[in-house]
């Protein structure tokens, strides 16, 4: 069943506040490969005038995690989890997410379109802290395939 | 690290240093416990192959983030990043074993902008295949 189209502009509850913090952020840097002292080091991040470690690009993932989940698992939006594939991630950064920071996400469903029988659903999630200063845009793109593809 | 690297010293055709990054059955398992993506694709060979894939595969999400690395490590200063975007048009395949799949990076400027930013494009694939489409990066110079 396709998803429904009503749902373009459906803005979803703010999340709770993410904290950031040191050990997550080398946690993370690990696991994706990270040699840059910058992720790992606060004298290294200070050095280039950070207050505090600053996480990798894609740390914006593990942030925004529970918010996709809610989007994804929405059983009014209809979208088949089993089905369902990535297909595109992009960020717009104000600055990088820094240890320290708490953060909360606005997602909202940008667009939803039909292509050769796949839906394609795009969410964009405001990540601001929770003074309201705007640190980054995620916008990601999930495609759940057609039952016939 | 202050790679130094100034907007007037760069061009359009400027290459990057590229990079081989290895990716192991362990090093998804370790992405799934850092990032909370616990899909059973990325580290179940059963589940993988029941739902039509070749073999248990990397998550989109950790080759984004390997293929960055050349660029961050280009300009030192990761906080520079004003923009990065990828498609994944195919999935990096992780065979069981030691050595798992290897992605090659490489990347090179494809436009000067205003404001001393530049444009990157980044290409990444896996036993020769183009793993990320439209793989584009913002980066603002001294």
């Amino acid at each position: 069943m396709p998803l429904n189209a009503d749902f373009i502009g459906r803005v979803y509850p703010v999340s709770a506040p993410y904290l950031v913090g040191r050990e997550k952020i080398r946690e993370f840097a690990r696991a994706v490969g990270e040699k840059n002292p910058v992720f790992f080091d606060r004298e290294a991040a200070r050095a280039l005038g950070y207050h505090d470690l600053i996480a990798p690009p894609t740390f914006a993932t593990v942030v925004a995690m529970e918010s996709s989940h809610v989007v994804m698992f929405d059983p009014d939006l209809g979208l088949d989890f089993t089905r369902v594939v990535h297909a595109e991630q992009s960020y717009a950064y104000v600055r990088p997410i820094c240890a320290g920071d708490e953060l909360i996400v606005s997602t909202m469903i940008d667009n939803i379109r039909t292509v050769a029988g796949n839906d394609m659903l795009t969410t964009k999630a405001s990540i601001d802290t929770v003074n309201g200063e705007h640190v980054l845009t995620a916008t990601s793109v999930l495609v759940s395939r057609g039952a016939d593809s | 690290m202050v790679a130094g690297i100034r907007y007037s010293d760069i061009a359009v055709g400027t290459e990057l240093p590229g990079a081989s990054f290895p990716l192991a059955r362990v090093d998804l398992v370790r992405y799934c416990g850092a990032s909370g993506d616990f899909n059973v694709i990325h580290w179940h060979e059963r589940s993988a192959t029941s739902v039509g894939l070749p073999n248990v595969i990397a998550h989109g999400m950790l080759t984004m983030a390997e293929a960055i690395r050349v660029v961050t490590d280009w300009v030192g200063d990761p906080g520079v990043l004003v923009e990065y975007g990828v498609r994944f048009t195919r999935p990096v395949v992780i065979p069981d074993g030691d050595h798992g799949a290897t992605l090659d990076v490489s990347a090179k400027v494809t436009e000067l902008l205003d404001d001393n930013c530049v444009k990157i494009t980044i290409t990444a694939s896996s036993e020769g295949q183009t793993v990320l489409g439209k793989a584009q990066a913002i980066v603002r110079l001294a």
